[in-house]
């Protein structure tokens, strides 16, 4: 399979984008869009997001500042335009290492139950139980604030959910008929853990994954609202929140602009989420 | 003669299903012996939580047993592990009742099929594809099928996809846990013929499970009853069918829904549930069921104890675990 | 009773096609018999359940006429037919726990499939479903009415579903696969049951089955369907002991219990026919050992000895069946 895939990568992908069902490929182009933003922000922002102006401070979106000027003057449009990217670096960290985390984990407490699962299992539960935010602030506190630190946090959080999910996915892979095969066929239970059983209980947790890169957003922003993620000067889409409330009556659009993008995010996350639970997880393993 | 497959008071249990401090174990194994000669078919009838499926697992290397020992060709396989279990495992093979779910649903058909053979390393992979098609064109699939997904075939074809990767490694045992279970009628005569062919051409042993006593009578050259973890009765398959002689057996055959218009059923072969597996009866395990029973049923074991005349070499002797029908013997 | 008048069902597919599930269906089911419909995967055995039930799947398509007690249930309102539904006719399904809410105790819901139908005071409906299930052999029933679901075993769970479809007096039972689930020394027993109570009661069974050991067991009459017809039908004793249609015949001969010797087991070659777009003519003709040239048109159906018929073309010289059209 991934033999023959190489030289069509591109036509692999394009397949990938048209077996989505339709909502969730606008979801897919919409994070394509913005990661294409992202990449290119030095070129797409007409500002450096940290030059202070203070001809322009609360100044009115017009042609040169689209998204109009915060309290230091600063371009709105170009720190959202970075903010997206602190953001979204952020989201995806995050998931990837929980999701890099929960799989072995996850996949070794489903296939072989016992007393591996409770060894694994428990802690994780525990985890699962603390609030979220608590969890977050309590790393943050012991650590001190910081991007990395708060992606780490994320990750803590979704850690349980995602290992969570894979567990179930593949505790229904593990009596499937052709993974007692592969063992009888003469290989190992690690060769059929990966043979059968990672492939086939995947799509659960992509499911979850994509649900709760969107949330992630907003955990990541709750927390630079707080002061607790990104630190100023460097935007990102919490920080400029904190900041626009303070000027909310006098200029919306220092918080409208990045409130928006927020929400774009999610909504794109969540397109993709339900379209691809729609294709993988037809049993609604994922919550 | 010595058989190809020797097993010896095999015992399984397992934890029950549920939590607690103290829990209850299945009893799926209670001591069973059973002996399946080089090229023969030893069909396994039993109902729900008989241990028939167990027993095929451990034969299989996939139940470690508690106690007892299969011996393979001469190889103590329990407590086997690494290279020395795949060895064995080149030799056993599994075909099992589901044939979707016993097919990876993202792989094609050919790289079910070669499954083994990369599992072994076989040859170089144009001989592994070469043997693929072989393979197909034995269970009556055309080469084109090696690429087709299990979701495009139908059940009978999938089966013989099934058995086509069974046969890839050149299996001396193959076991078959319900393997024609799921399959219409006119599918399941085919998936029997194939199997009755493949024997006769490459001398393939079967281990043969099966709840359906009519499919079991048709392929068997031995049977054995299992009740509740135990074997109750064991014979040539035309002993069994035409003198059983444990009570359940009888009560199992007449049990059977015969496609004949004068086998009306007439009255209820045997009332009352199988018991769970979790809390078997104690003594004969079939005593609470059975018509026959008598006092000491509920204390004394029965062993299996040969019946009639002693049987020519290489004859499975007629063997029955019930003292009632059976008084003992000096 | 129960009268399927050319019974149509036509379900929709993707890509707008249409599946013709059953294809002009008669069949009757009298009072206190037990009929026996017989077929393999896809035939249209339990979608033609469904349309006696009123339970189709959306957008199907039906036509003809399904009379009981000879009224016409095709002209019914969904409100109408819930009311027919467990009061003049009831089902028992394959899968007793499916067919169980597992929280709720078992009397409980016997004694509400009475109520539904019936303005009847709870004791009252109590005591009616105790007695439903000491009819059905749950032994002890007075103390297990309060137990839930899970706490029977499999056999048991379908005597309470038996229970509760009787509970009514309903004129016919639907059977769909009724002891596949189950091990086969209590599905004689459950078999037994059914046929001591349809006997008692006078209600009629279609009993849905690809079992063809179970018909002969406990079904009066059989009704044999391929691709969505009913190729022949008859009584139990005729039907076994002659089967006049060739796929009747194939689907007896490839019974392995038929065959106590080893050796091949004769076989149906080929595939089921595609039912988006059926062969013109006889269904079978493609696998049939016995095909011939008028096999391209549909052959007629005709009457056989003991009011059985069968659609072949082997058979036309027998007098044909007037059919009866709505």
């Amino acid at each position: 399979m991934t033999a023959k895939s190489t030289p069509a990568g591109g036509t692999a992908v394009v397949r990938a984008f048209f077996w989505l069902p339709r909502s969730a490929r606008a979801g897919a182009l919409i994070l394509v869009v913005l990661v294409i933003v992202t990449l290119l922000a030095p070129l797409i922002a007409p500002h450096d997001p940290n030059a202070i102006d203070p001809t322009h401070v609360l100044a009115a979106p017009d042609l040169g500042h689209p998204f109009g000027a915060d309290a230091l003057g600063r371009d709105v449009f170009s720190r959202t335009v970075y903010a997206l990217r602190t953001s979204l670096a952020i989201v995806f960290a995050s998931v990837a290492v929980a999701s890099l985390a929960a799989l072995p984990l996850g996949t070794a407490a489903g296939y072989f139950g016992g007393w591996v699962d409770q060894v694994i299992s428990r802690p994780l539960d525990m985890l699962l139980v603390l609030p979220a935010l608590l969890l977050a602030i309590t790393l943050i506190a012991i650590v001190g604030p910081g991007s990395i630190v708060a992606a780490l946090a994320i990750a803590l959080i979704y850690l349980p959910i995602l290992a969570r999910v894979q567990r179930a996915a593949s505790l229904v892979v593990a009596h499937a008929g052709f993974v007692e095969g592969g063992r009888a066929r003469g290989w190992s239970s690690l060769a059929v853990l990966r043979r059968h059983v990672v492939p086939n209980a995947l799509g659960p947790l992509l499911v979850q994954a994509a649900i709760l890169a969107g949330f992630a957003v907003q955990i990541e922003a709750s927390l630079s609202f707080l002061g607790l993620g990104t630190q100023p000067p460097t935007p990102s889409l919490g920080l400029m929140l904190s900041e626009g409330r303070d000027v909310l009556t006098q200029a919306p659009w220092v918080e409208i602009f990045p409130g928006l993008a927020i929400a774009v995010i999610v909504l794109a996350f969540n397109l993709l989420g339900d379209g691809l639970r729609h294709r993988l997880d037809p049993q609604g393993m994922a919550s | 003669m010595t058989a190809l497959l020797d097993v010896r008071g095999l015992v399984v249990t397992f934890p029950a299903p549920g939590s607690g401090l103290r829990r209850k174990r299945v009893h799926a194994l209670s001591g069973v012996d059973l002996s399946l000669q080089r090229g023969h078919t030893h069909g396994l009838v039993g109902e729900s939580g008989s241990g028939k499926s167990t027993l095929a697992r451990c034969v299989l290397g996939l139940q470690r047993p508690d106690d007892g020992s299969v011996v393979f060709d001469g190889t103590e396989i329990v407590g086997l592990r690494g290279s020395a279990l795949r060895d064995i495992r080149r030799r056993i093979q599994p075909v099992f009742q589901d044939p979707l779910g016993s097919l990876d649903p993202r792989w094609t058909v050919g790289r079910s099929v070669r499954e083994s053979l990369d599992a072994f390393g076989v040859g170089s992979p144009a001989d592994r594809e070469r043997r693929v098609r072989e393979l197909l064109d034995l269970v009556g699939l055309s080469p084109d099928h090696a690429d087709r997904h299990p979701v495009q075939l139908s059940g009978g074809q999938r089966q013989r996809v099934g058995i086509a990767a069974a046969l890839a490694s050149g299996p001396d045992l193959i076991v078959a846990d319900e393997p024609v279970s799921a399959l219409d009628v006119s599918v399941q005569a085919q998936i029997l013929n194939l199997m009755a062919r493949l024997q006769r051409d490459l001398g393939v042993a079967f281990l043969f499970v099966s709840h359906d006593l009519s499919v079991v009578e048709h392929v068997s050259s031995e049977v054995s009853v299992m009740y509740l973890g135990k074997i109750v009765e064991t014979a040539d398959r035309a002993d069994l069918f035409a003198d059983p002689v444990h009570p359940y057996t009888r009560a199992l055959l007449d049990a059977v829904p015969i496609p004949e218009p004068d086998a009306r059923l007439v009255h209820v072969p045997l009332s009352g549930d199988i018991p769970s597996p979790i809390d078997p009866p104690s003594g004969c395990r079939f005593h609470p069921r059975c018509p026959l029973r008598v006092d000491s049923c509920s204390r004394e074991h029965p062993v299996l104890t040969p019946v009639g005349t002693l049987d020519s070499a290489g004859h499975t002797p007629h063997r029955v675990a019930c003292p009632v029908v059976l008084p003992a013997r000096p | 009773m129960l009268q399927i008048n050319d019974v149509r069902v036509r379900i929709p597919v993707a890509g707008g096609r249409w599946v013709e599930a059953v294809d002009g269906v008669t069949l009757a089911v009298g009072s206190g018999e037990i009929v026996g419909l017989v077929g393999e995967s896809g035939c249209g055995k339990s979608t033609l359940g469904g349309a006696v039930m009123g339970l189709l799947p959306g957008g199907a398509q039906l036509s003809g006429q399904v009379l009981l007690d000879g009224r016409d249930l095709g002209g019914l309102t969904a409100e109408e037919y819930r009311r027919v539904r467990g009061n003049d006719i009831a089902l028992v399904s394959q899968d007793p726990s499916a067919s169980l809410d597992p929280t709720f105790a078992v009397g409980a819901q016997v004694a509400e499939a009475i109520r539904n139908h019936r303005d009847i005071g709870r004791r009252e409906a109590r005591e009616r479903a105790v007695e439903l299930l000491r009819a059905v052999g749950i032994p002890d029933p007075g103390a297990r009415y309060s137990d839930p679901p899970h706490r029977f075993s499999g056999g048991m769970k379908q005597r309470v579903v038996i229970a509760a479809a009787l509970a009514n007096d309903p004129s016919v039972l639907i059977a769909d696969e009724p002891t596949t689930a189950l091990d086969v020394t209590i599905q004689a027993q459950i078999l037994h049951l059914l046929r001591d109570l349809t006997v008692r009661t006078g209600t009629g069974v279609l009993m849905i089955t690809h079992d063809l050991g179970v018909v002969a067991q406990v079904c009066d009459r059989i009704a044999v369907m391929y691709a969505g017809q009913v190729v022949e039908q008859g009584t139990v004793r005729d039907v076994f002991a002659d089967p006049l249609h060739p796929y009747t015949r194939a689907l007896l001969d490839s019974q392995p219990a038929a065959h106590h010797r080893s050796g091949d087991l004769p076989v149906i070659l080929g595939q089921v026919p595609d039912l988006t777009d059926p062969p013109a003519g006889c269904r079978f003709a493609a696998r049939c050992a016995r095909v011939h040239d008028r096999c391209t048109t549909a052959p007629p159906v005709v009457e056989t000895r003991g009011g059985g018929r069968v659609a072949c073309w082997l058979h036309d010289a027998l007098p044909p069946v007037a059919q009866e059209v709505s």
